[in-house]
């Protein structure tokens, strides 16, 4: 389903990135880079509106011809991007919400674990087997 | 509700042990403890304003972030909302609760005042690790006047 998660700090440094085709991981993470500023624009953007409720859940940030990036903050202004492939139409808004709701919870999970410090790359096992169940199988 | 005094005895060790291992009669002792107690406090503030907001919706304003203190992460922790929150002057919030769970048990009046403090150093530690990763970046410190009122001034810095 995804073919790249990453997890972005308040201070724009990555937590956290992993793609699933191991090769042109750098255009990967150019993309991730690039969707930082899209983020910044929606962050501020809802900021200004009169709206009472923000939400968490950003949306889809910017398409391309062959990928979909969507993008979540969290309260701690840590955000979390996932690229996806354009050619899977079947993925609904309500499983890309679903995925960042896991995303989170694994998130704060790894903040609570004593052992973690903040600000430091992710390194727990169990992030990643979550992180591994969400991305695409390629056959 | 047996879940509220376990964190009370589990603090209630925490000071003393942390209080009875500085041997050497200085000033220079006592303040390192209190700084580690303050430092525990903090890492479980950074924890708890990750997993606590983690339902509600963006904060849009430090108002809103300092009523979540008072309310939600009062709550989660010692069970019953702060009194009181008030603004000084820019930037400066004074939170008041007028019966502080951990300072009941001790005693109501002025009795203990000088061992005050070193109990209060967590809960300060916890107030300031929750609104760093809220994205606040402050100083708290707390005082009492009588037990078991107290109070904690939150001083952000403004960057």
């Amino acid at each position: 389903m995804a073919v790249c998660v990453a997890v972005i700090a308040k201070e724009n440094y990555p937590l956290y990135i992993r793609s699933t085709p191991t090769e042109n991981e750098l255009k990967f993470h150019y993309m991730v880079h690039t969707s930082l500023d899209v983020v910044d624009e929606k962050v501020s953007a809802m900021g200004k509106a009169l709206v009472d409720q923000r939400e968490l859940y950003l949306g889809l940030l910017y398409p391309t011809e062959d990928y979909k990036v969507y993008g979540y903050v969290t309260n701690s202004k840590v955000k979390f991007v996932m690229v996806v492939d354009s050619s899977n139409t079947a993925l609904r808004d309500n499983e890309i919400r679903s995925m960042f709701r896991k995303l989170h919870n694994s998130y704060t999970d790894v903040m609570c674990n004593p052992f973690y410090n903040p600000g430091d790359r992710i390194q727990s096992r169990a992030f990643d087997t979550m992180v591994t169940s969400m991305m695409i199988q390629v056959c | 509700m047996a879940d509220a005094v376990l964190f009370e005895f589990l603090h209630t060790e925490m000071v003393a042990e942390l209080w009875a291992q500085g041997p050497d009669p200085g000033p220079g002792g006592r303040k390192m403890n209190l700084s580690v107690l303050e430092g525990m406090g903090f890492r479980v503030g950074q924890a708890l304003g990750e997993r606590l907001p983690q339902e509600t919706l963006a904060f849009r304003e430090e108002l809103d972030v300092l009523r979540f203190l008072c309310r939600d992460l009062w709550v989660a922790v010692f069970q019953k909302q702060m009194d009181g929150q008030r603004t000084h002057h820019q930037g400066t919030y004074v939170l008041q609760d007028s019966s502080f769970p951990l300072l009941v048990p001790m005693a109501s009046g002025l009795q203990y005042l000088e061992e005050a403090p070193k109990f209060l150093a967590f809960t300060c530690g916890l107030l300031r690790g929750t609104l760093s990763t809220l994205g606040i970046e402050s100083s708290v410190t707390a005082s009492t006047a009588a037990l078991p009122t107290c109070k904690f001034q939150v001083v952000i810095q403004q960057p």
